[in-house]
């Protein structure tokens, strides 16, 4: 990295002369945004509307104007895990700046200056931390360096704060703004000292999301505000799950006011024209015949598979420890129970929405700039590539803030569906899918039926444990290496798959968003079978697992117990009691992923005969927090998120056509149905890790938990409304 | 199509639009006024809501023809300088996570605050239940109101 900045930072400064320009996204978009009749306002990305200055660019990150403005830019999509604000402060912090001086900009991608422009998998924050910091820091001691020059001091006498360079001895300051010309025209260190974590002023501080001005007034920010004069906008239809396109009548939707053209590809029927209701309103006018295309699918062939699948013999084996079959036998008592969830849509509040521009030469597209909400900015360009058959450096991908995602918008379909509509119409297309169409078009979380058996000696020590998983679409649909492998001397996890025409992808926190409510409720059957106490129960197979380890294990022993133990303790495990003076029923649940740790207890009371979810307490450790109001409210609104679907979501079919379409029959959870949540963190150092998907996980086993706590009945089926007896939680 | 005028955000503008056309897209497509946001389309998310004489009304399902000489309200038009004590308060309080459900809630949340200046938590959930914020904010949701209801003497 350091050779590609020194570069960098060289092209800069001859290409200005000591000075580069600045960067020229500061759309500066007037308070006063109505404009009737043209000229709409185009996209911010900025966090201020700063006006642009000649900046110094020090590196791929960020660039310091003579007036001492800082600009950061930020290179991960941001769909509401903070990263536009989490990344900034990390460069801030090793830069030693004035947070009120920095202004964030959105970078487009740019495969020149960054790696890894990606959000999923929670692991932005991991991937990037050290890159981050040492950005930071390098520009901070080639400031230092300019203004030791500049005093005729060494530079171990100097000292920052808040953008500016001090020299105590002689009782002199000077401004980064004042030193940036000087800086840029120095050699880049090779390597830098970073800060001690203890002198962090702006990491683990309460910063607000830097975006907040624009969004709480409604500034044009996300793709589906995006506006280009002379563009159009498209929808599609879509055939469901195993049908193809027979024919098309779109005589009567051509002729309607607006409408530019009906185009047909890949069984899709594309309506373009010039505003939305009247694209939707042409859309419905289509005359569409639909036929069979191989097999389709209803929830009555999934429940028959998942029987099929669980009992057959064909699964793969992921992992075998010690002889499963003689623990079984010579046990004392035998646990089993079966867990089931549904397929669920993503649901994100922005439905799918790209803009795609195609452009022409005199043999067929050349190039093409696209513009929209995508996790997977990378991917989306280079299936394009492939679509218009051009080389990947010839489309550009401007990013925009998403409204939500998880999981969704690493798919690149809607971004290819884009630039294949622009083409075909050859004029710049924003494509929008309704929410029909994004609940219906295709990309469901796997629906999976779990088996557990566990082998209990007359001690209750845990000595067998099976898994399988039965899973339609979602591969290996567990996770062998998680919790409580390592703690169990025998051990056959294993795992069947149904290919169907139904399509899935990744839904936040993919597989352990269902996978570990059902692990954690069973370990609590587990555990009451037993008749240990919960916690207890984990806690001691933990010991195990660290005492006599059996094979290899993906978490940590130590920082697994530390969660745990911080739950319980702040939830008062065990000891409370309601005004009634009765033990509140309590659930409990830890569970790890994507490299954090989350452990969580839920609290349900009666009330008037009814059992009410109260409260869910959570103890996280993702190592360094960066930003207190950022991780809370991931924290929260996974834990809203897992409460939610784990409630309600439920998304079923009928011969491949999805029979929930909009928010009328599908239900996301609202503000009256969230308990109190209280969030604490594990203070550890450790380098820090991602929180955009851990705190979902184990949020389903700890309502499920105290439910059963409460009233006795074991809650295994998502979701829970439609199970029998359910008697509600609120 | 038809010539509408409209009142909006305290001026008058002129537009085009098939009588049917919720206002919602008028403000969108027409206006350029993308604050106001599609979330579901019939009346059941919020993030389209925008205010109608100072009620809070769900723009997706209010045809253009019926809007007549109402006073209309959205986000960019909620204060001058984005200082309402909604807003401010959801700047405190830091609500937004992917933000856009928020504009709705904002306004779902002025308008309840006209009408009731100090509204109990009951109050509050039951008014802004009818908004979804997929992201999970509510806590700050019903914080914020708290903290505005505070500011509005
Ligand atoms: S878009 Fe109007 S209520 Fe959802
Ligand atoms: S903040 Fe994302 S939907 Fe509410």
């Amino acid at each position: 990295m350091t050779s590609t900045r020194r570069s960098f930072l060289k092209i800069a400064a001859s290409a200005g002369g000591g000075l580069v320009l600045g960067f020229n996204w500061f759309d500066a978009v007037a308070a006063d945004t109505l404009q009737a009749g043209g000229g709409l306002p185009a996209l911010v990305h900025s966090s201020k509307n700063a006006a642009a200055a000649a900046s110094v660019e020090f590196n791929s990150f960020l660039s310091i104007a003579p007036d001492g403005l800082v600009t950061i830019l930020s290179p991960n999509p941001e769909i509401g895990q903070g990263i536009k604000t989490a990344f900034p402060i990390v460069v801030a912090e090793e830069l030693d700046v004035d947070w009120n001086r920095v202004n964030v900009v959105q970078s487009a991608l740019d495969n020149k200056k960054f790696d890894r422009q990606l959000t999923g998998g929670s692991g932005a924050i991991k991937h990037s931390w050290t890159r981050l910091r040492k950005a930071g820091a390098t520009a901070r001691q080639l400031l230092m360096q300019a203004a030791a020059q500049r005093w005729s001091v060494p530079v171990t006498e100097l000292t920052t704060d808040k953008g500016v360079v001090f020299h105590k001895a002689s009782n002199r300051k000077l401004p980064y703004g004042e030193l940036v010309a000087d800086a840029a025209k120095l050699p880049v260190p090779a390597d830098v000292p970073l800060k001690d974590p203890k002198s962090f002023k702006l990491i683990g501080g309460t910063i607000k999301n830097v975006d907040n001005k624009n969004i709480l007034t409604g500034k044009p920010l996300f793709g589906i505000d995006f506006y280009r004069e002379g563009m159009l906008t498209g929808m599609i239809q879509r055939p469901a799950f195993g049908y193809k396109l027979k024919s098309v009548d779109a005589k009567a939707a051509k002729a309607m006011p607006g409408i530019v053209d009906v185009v047909t590809f890949k069984n899709n029927v594309a309506v373009v024209g010039k505003s939305t209701w009247q694209v939707k309103k042409a859309r419905e006018a289509l005359k569409i015949e639909w036929e069979k295309d191989g097999s389709t699918e209803s929830n009555a062939d999934h429940d028959r598979l998942f029987t099929e699948m669980l009992n057959g013999g064909k699964a793969t084996v992921q992992r075998k420890d010690g002889d499963v079959d003689a623990a079984f036998k010579s046990a004392a008592k035998v646990v089993k129970a079966e867990y089931q969830c549904p397929f669920l849509p993503h649901s994100p509040m922005e439905p799918m929405n790209f803009f795609a521009h195609v452009k022409f030469g005199p043999n067929g597209p050349e190039s093409c700039e696209l513009a929209g909400p995508t996790q997977t900015p990378d991917m989306a360009r280079n299936e394009t590539a492939k679509l218009l058959n051009i080389p990947a450096d010839k489309i550009t991908v401007e990013l925009t803030r998403m409204g939500g995602g998880f999981g969704r918008r690493l798919k690149a379909d809607y971004v290819v569906e884009a630039a294949e509509l622009s083409s075909l119409v050859k004029a710049p297309v924003k494509l929008i899918w309704t929410r029909e169409d994004d609940m219906t078009g295709g990309s469901y979380r796997p629906a999976v039926r779990y088996r557990f058996e566990a082998a209990l000696d007359a001690q209750g020590n845990l000595i067998g444990y099976k898994l399988r998983g039965a899973s339609i679409n979602a591969g290996n649909s567990t996770r062998q290496d998680n919790f409580p492998s390592g703690a169990v001397p025998n051990l056959l996890i294993d795992s069947v798959d149904h290919k169907s025409p139904i399509t899935t992808g990744a839904w936040r926190a993919p597989i352990t968003n269902f996978l570990a409510f059902a692990e954690q409720s069973f370990i609590d059957e587990v555990a009451t079978a037993a008749g240990k106490d919960p916690v207890q129960f984990r806690l001691d197979l933990l010991d195990k697992a660290k005492a006599s380890p059996t094979g290899a294990i993906k978490y940590d022993i130590d920082r697994m117990i530390a969660v745990i133990k911080l739950a319980a303790e702040k939830a008062g495990w065990g000891q409370k009691k309601g005004a009634d003076g009765k033990a509140v029923a309590q659930g409990f649940s830890v569970y790890f992923s994507h490299n954090s740790y989350v452990a969580q207890v839920g609290e349900v009371v009666m009330q008037k005969g009814k059992p009410v979810l109260q409260k869910i307490y959570a103890a996280a450790d993702c190592g360094i927090i960066i930003n207190q109001s950022g991780a809370r409210q991931q924290v929260m609104g996974g834990i809203v998120d897992g409460i939610g679907h784990a409630m309600y979501g439920n998304m079923t079919f009928k011969d491949g056509v999805p029979q929930q379409a909009n928010f009328n029959d599908y239900r996301l959870i609202r503000m009256n149905e969230v308990p109190a949540v209280e969030v604490h963190f594990v203070d550890n150092g450790i380098e820090p890790t991602g929180l955009g998907e851990p705190a979902l996980p184990p949020t389903g086993a700890a309502v499920s938990n105290a439910y059963f706590k409460a009233t006795g009945q074991r809650l295994r089926n998502q979701p829970f409304i439609n199970q029998d007896g359910f008697k509600g939680v609120s | 199509m038809a010539l509408y005028k409209l009142q909006i955000n305290g001026k008058t503008v002129q537009t085009e639009a098939d009588p049917d056309t919720p206002l919602l897209w008028v403000l969108r497509d027409n206006l350029g006024l993308v604050g106001t946001k599609y979330g579901c389309g019939i009346a059941m998310c919020g993030a389209c809501t925008v205010h109608v004489n100072g009620e809070a009304t769900r723009s997706c399902v209010l045809p253009v023809s019926s809007v007549s000489s109402a006073k209309i309200t959205t986000i960019e038009g909620l204060s001058k300088n984005g200082d309402h004590p909604v807003q401010q308060a959801w700047d405190e309080v830091d609500v937004p996570q992917c933000g856009y459900c928020q504009a709705g809630q904002i306004m779902t949340a002025a308008a309840l605050l006209k009408r009731n200046p100090k509204p109990s938590t009951e109050e509050i959930d039951a008014t802004m239940s009818g908004n979804i914020c997929r992201c999970g904010t509510y806590h700050r949701i019903r914080e914020a109101v708290k903290v505005a209801s505070a500011k509005t003497k």
